[in-house]
């Protein structure tokens, strides 16, 4: 959000355009971790489709890729995978 | 070329919609105003009106539905009353927040328990702090002419804010009248295209009305405050200038009869100022000194009228068809609050009276600005609060 100094530089109502890490590192709130295991993966791209927080990536081969500065571990990913390729471990493990 | 027609108030309120050139409906029925949004309906089926009818699952999505409209860039109208109003209570304060002119319908019906089906004002006064600018109408013809009206004030830059156009239930909304109905083009004329202060653009995409830190919140609070005092302001030039287009005019904020050299001022609200006219003509040729004043616009409050008007009077009296439990009719109050910084503050008496549509004829108001005249030559208020009718 730009900063504004007086009333004069806001909106009639806040407005919010969308930029990456508006909200910080949401990453940081995750208790439980994705972690994909690629030999497992058979590139259906539904862990990238459910994600609700658009941090999957697809990649050139259409494997996932998290961002981790992104990701809540919310783990619709784990629970969508038909193969169970990705597992939802503790973060301090 | 302006039609005449003989119609319901709730039909009215629908020609008014069309005539507005709404874009968007969204409602859901509930008694009495589903005849408002019926007459929608037909008017859209019959390919009449050129304005998407969204119907929903609840009053709080037809209200959802008429922000995400009006955000999106389209006039937007619905219609409720009572219970339905309450439920849209949430989404209304999001509408105001996020400054869309919405204009609704409300047509006015008691709040239960006891369920009741018939008109008081414990509907819209329930939502008096939510942002909305309210009106209240006296006849049918108001009430398509105030529908007009708000949307050239609800548009206005210097506004932004939606508004409620609140009619009797029965006593207007199912109550045949004859009304004219202006031709497109002469509505064209008065009220321009829509204009919003923002709106949603799918090349810059953007959420509204998101969280706001304690840095902020104040300032848009503000902003919402001033823009009612610039209503306030605005009412009486948008009253003027429809009077130009149309020859019909209704005193802005305030509507005065007979009172510039009353003693007693009857100041009422709705339908009831009609038989309060009645009242003060038939006391004017008994010698009496009684006048009327009708608040018009309830949202933003006339706090200066109520101010000027009390310059020459004794007294006033104020008629409310509603209670806040626990302490008085809210015109009481408010009339008390907007002369409490005179020097010379006439007396002020509170009664409540026509609640769950009780008839207040004439002879009720007459029968109160007797009483009140007692008071008044007494200079003694003996009662702060008198429910009239009230069965011992």
């Amino acid at each position: 959000m730009a900063v504004a100094k007086s009333r004069k530089e806001m909106p009639i109502t806040p407005l919010s355009s969308p930029t990456e890490g508006s909200m910080g590192k949401t990453g940081s709130w995750r208790t439980f971790r994705p972690e994909v295991n690629y030999g497992k993966c058979t590139r259906c791209t539904l862990c990238w489709i459910y994600c609700p927080d658009a941090a999957i990536t697809r990649q050139d081969d259409d494997s996932p890729k998290i961002d981790y500065d992104y990701c809540k571990g919310c783990g619709i990913c784990a629970n969508e995978c038909p193969t169970k390729a990705i597992v939802m471990k503790r973060e301090e493990e | 070329m302006t039609q005449m027609i003989i119609d319901t108030a709730n039909h009215i309120a629908g020609y008014a919609a069309k005539a507005a050139r709404v874009k968007v409906v969204a409602a859901y029925p509930i008694t009495p105003q589903t005849t408002v949004v019926e007459k929608i309906a037909d008017f859209v089926e019959m390919g009449e009106m050129d304005a998407e009818y969204i119907r929903v699952e609840s009053e709080h999505s037809a209200m959802v539905a008429c922000i995400a409209a009006a955000a999106a860039g389209v006039r937007t109208f619905t219609a409720t009353s009572s219970h339905g109003l309450a439920l849209m209570h949430e989404a209304l304060h999001w509408a105001s927040g996020s400054r869309l002119p919405i204009v609704m319908a409300v047509v006015n019906r008691a709040m239960g328990a006891p369920w009741s089906i018939w008109p008081d004002f414990s509907d819209s006064l329930s939502q008096r702090d939510t942002g909305w600018m309210q009106f209240y109408c006296a006849d049918n013809q108001e009430v398509f002419d105030t529908i007009i009206q708000a949307y050239k004030l609800c548009e206005n830059e210097k506004v932004f804010l939606p508004a409620m156009v609140c009619l009797e239930g029965f006593i207007l909304s199912h109550t045949y009248a004859p009304v004219n109905v202006p031709n497109q083009e002469e509505v064209d004329d008065y009220l321009p295209e829509y204009r919003c202060g923002w709106e949603l653009d799918v090349n810059r995409p953007c959420s509204h009305a998101n969280l706001v830190s304690p840095e902020y919140y104040m300032e848009f609070r503000y902003m919402i405050q001033e823009a009612m005092e610039n209503a306030k302001r605005l009412i009486p030039k948008v009253d003027k200038d429809f009077f130009e287009h149309f020859g019909r005019e209704y005193g802005g904020l305030v509507e005065k009869y007979k009172c510039d050299d009353a003693d007693l001022v009857m100041l009422t609200m709705g339908t009831m100022a009609s038989d309060a006219k009645l009242a003060v003509d038939k006391m004017r040729n008994e010698g009496l000194k009684v006048g009327s004043a009708r608040v018009r616009v309830y949202r933003p409050f006339p706090i200066e009228e109520i101010m000027k008007l009390a310059e020459n009077v004794q007294m006033i009296s104020t008629i409310d068809r509603h209670i806040s439990f626990g302490m008085e009719g809210f015109l009481a109050s408010e009339a008390k609050a907007a002369v409490f910084d005179k020097t010379d503050k006439p007396l002020i008496a509170g009664f409540i009276a026509g609640l769950g549509g009780r008839d207040v004829t004439a002879g009720t108001i007459e029968q109160i600005a007797k009483k009140s005249l007692k008071w008044m030559r007494n200079g003694k208020i003996e009662k702060r609060t008198e429910w009239v009718d009230l069965k011992e």
